[in-house]
């Protein structure tokens, strides 16, 4: 029972984390209709932000807070050098844009701060394990990434929902060219978006990294499920998103957890641990499979015109 | 007629004739030279060019030609690479792997070409059991050796029970295998990871807490050992159940896990405090040409793959084309290896001590690895029966 527990905690961290992610490169997919497959170097970025900050400042908390400020400023700059001259064209220029955006960041990477990549040591006060109930211990770090994902997905919703700005998302997601015919300046609120998305992507990365390492590439694995996310939840819809990445990192990680367990009890011992990982690694893509046949166009599509 | 066909034939002889002409020694060398383990083919490279530079950049008077190719890690573009080295190159020898599965794609195009290949770190149980051949050496050790060794240490420490973690792949396998050889307790779970793309070990973590077992062994070579020793830290296991590793803590990963791997003992066959003189020399030459860097085993044994050949080509006194005296001079394992002398098996496998390595702070207030013991003296691999070498 605790062992249920504690797993759909690391699930529900998982997809939290994930939601980060997602959650920028849904706004400007569907925002602006711009395929930034350079979102995973954004997300790498943070991370090695945030190993260099917290090295120089001696403080997690204001290392963090600074390589979350760079990455929105790094998201503005990008956008407003490269990536607005390429709205007005189709995907596949997009795709060849970023994906070279992708090679940029690596070797700049590589260049600054060297092939072996950072460690990001987390404070005393957040490695020691924390009792929930009774009997069940979980990580204080994971934990706060759960509060702190929550705070940021509850502040978006308050902002997407109950702002003037956040209505202006919202029509920019069911009609761009409506929202600018009416006067509304459609560059500044891209501009504002695009930085709003780097810096979420930066922050789940600076969260990520001391779980895992800073490393060139890191954000290349974890941009596929991010799209993954978007297909299921709907493109344009955080709220979409939300559900979508909680789902998929509940999946995941229960998968991993219990599928070596129930093919043990079909197959044998060695036939079951070796199928068990890549089978487990399958479910999220054939969660999007079935929801792509049966609604396609997502679980929560953003109203369209 | 009778001309012509002549004439075709002594042009195919012309051709047939070894094209190097034995003038310099071309030596492939496959690793990783891009990625997150980049780090380890580096390592590699560098003590392969230290060998090199220790030989006088010559082998036998003859200059040398390496020839770096980078596997990415990926089974399929390491066999392309051994492909375009054995077909357009023509080397003579092909050095490196780190491992085991893109070792196992490469092999054969090697051994159909009858060219030399020395494994400097690779070590499936397949290449020491049904798939030895006369043309594949190894400088490092078989898989399973080296955590067959964890499993006796853990013996002596009188652990009863334990928990396997290890990633889904050729070397996981085995290394898992390895423990269950050796240790005599309870095994009271086992897990595989997807390798490499699963870096949030998480859900295995729980599973062994509540396991209760009295000890969790693992097996994560490069970044992803650096991951899981943080994760052990930071969900408190580290306090509770104790950590037994196999090629987990080692020079490159040790910067990045700092003060989580005080404590983790490994096993190793090659640790940089061995007292031999050429090992002596090896890490302070290193040191010296790397500053900043220290030597791994994974490029102890690339150093020992360099001597290797050159024993082998010393004593056919350069002519490349005696390939069965080649072998039979490399069998003798006839060099000063940095880990000490050892022998080869029937298998082309070293015969070899293991140690037990811990971590400690050095004179320099760095963490670096330490021999405690040798766990097992001599030890041979137990696939070797299995091989029939022709």
């Amino acid at each position: 029972m605790y062992l249920v527990v504690e797993q759909l905690l690391n699930g529900l961290q998982f997809g939290l984390l994930l939601f980060l992610l997602a959650a920028g490169l849904t706004l400007v997919f569907g925002i602006m209709d711009f395929v930034n497959l350079a979102h995973g170097s954004l997300y790498m970025m943070g991370a090695y932000f945030a190993a260099t900050f917290v090295a120089w400042t001696g403080s997690f908390v204001l290392g963090a807070l600074m390589a979350l400020g760079a990455t929105l400023l790094l998201g503005i700059v990008l956008e407003y050098v490269a990536l607005r001259h390429l709205y007005g064209r189709d995907h596949l220029d997009q795709v060849l844009a970023t994906f070279g955006l992708i090679l940029f960041f690596n070797d700049a990477v590589r260049l600054i701060w060297g092939p072996a990549g950072l460690a990001l040591p987390l404070p005393a006060w957040l490695t020691v394990p924390v009792q929930i109930i009774p009997g069940v211990y979980y990580p204080a770090y994971r934990l706060m990434i759960i509060v702190v994902a929550l705070a940021v997905a509850a502040m978006l919703y308050l902002v997407v929902m109950r702002t003037r700005v956040g209505m202006l998302i919202r029509a920019g997601a069911s009609n761009r060219e409506m929202i600018g015919a009416l006067g509304i300046n459609i560059k500044l609120l891209f501009t504002l978006v695009f930085g709003l998305g780097a810096a979420l992507a930066g922050l789940a990365g600076l969260m990520q990294a001391p779980i895992l390492t800073v490393q060139i590439g890191m954000g290349e694995n974890i941009l596929i499920l991010a799209f993954v996310i978007i297909v299921i939840g709907g493109i344009g819809s955080i709220r979409g998103a939300f559900m979508a990445a909680v789902f998929v990192g509940i999946i995941d990680t229960m998968g991993r957890a219990f599928l070596p367990d129930l093919l043990r009890k079909v197959l044998s011992g060695a036939a079951a641990s070796t199928a068990a990982p890549a089978l487990s690694s399958m479910l999220i893509y054939l969660l999007m499979a079935i929801i792509l046949v049966l609604r396609p166009e997502g679980l929560f599509p953003a109203a369209k015109r | 007629m009778k001309k012509a066909f002549w004439l075709a034939g002594a042009t195919v002889l012309a051709l047939a004739q070894p094209a190097t002409a034995a003038d310099s020694v071309k030596i492939g060398f496959v690793s990783t030279f891009s990625g997150p383990t980049a780090v380890i083919g580096n390592d590699m490279r560098n003590s392969f060019e230290l060998a090199l530079d220790h030989l006088g950049r010559k082998i036998d008077g003859k200059p040398v030609e390496v020839i770096y190719e980078d596997d990415q890690q990926k089974p399929d573009v390491g066999k392309q690479k051994t492909e375009k080295l054995v077909q357009s190159d023509k080397v003579d020898f092909i050095v490196g792997y780190i491992w085991s599965n893109v070792l196992l794609a490469s092999l054969k195009t090697a051994v159909d070409s009858k060219t030399f290949l020395i494994s400097a770190n690779a070590g499936p149980s397949q290449l020491a059991g049904e798939l030895c051949s006369p043309y594949v050496f190894s400088t490092s050790w078989q898989n399973d050796q080296t955590p067959a060794a964890m499993g006796l240490y853990m013996n002596q420490k009188g652990v009863k029970s334990v928990f396997l973690i290890g990633p889904n792949y050729a070397a996981g396998k085995d290394m898992l295998a390895g423990v269950k050889s050796t240790f005599k307790g309870e095994v009271v779970g086992e897990e595989y990871t997807v390798w490499p793309s699963q870096l949030d070990f998480s859900a295995e973590l729980t599973k062994a807490r509540n396991s209760k077992a009295e000890s969790i062994f693992v097996f994560y070579p490069g970044a992803a050992g650096v991951q899981f020793l943080n994760q052990y830290a930071q969900a408190g296991i580290k306090a509770q159940i104790p950590l037994y590793t196999a090629f987990t803590v080692d020079e490159l990963s040790l910067p990045l896990q700092k003060d989580n791997a005080i404590g983790i003992p490994g096993a190793q066959e090659w640790v940089n405090d061995l007292p031999n003189a050429e090992n002596k020399k090896f890490v302070e030459d290193y040191r010296k040409k790397y500053p900043g860097l220290r030597p791994t085993y994974y490029g102890a044994q690339a150093y020992d793959a360099a001597q290797l050949i050159n024993s082998a080509v010393v004593a056919v006194k350069g002519d490349l084309t005696k390939k069965d005296a080649m072998k039979a001079e490399m069998e003798k394992a006839n060099f000063k290896s940095l880990r000490g002398p050892f022998k080869y098996g029937n298998n082309h496998i070293p015969i070899q001590n293991f140690y037990l390595q811990d971590v400690v702070k050095d004179a320099d207030g760095q963490l670096s690895l330490k021999t405690v013991a040798t766990i097992v003296k001599d030890d041979q691999d137990k696939f070797h029966d299995k091989c029939a070498m022709k």
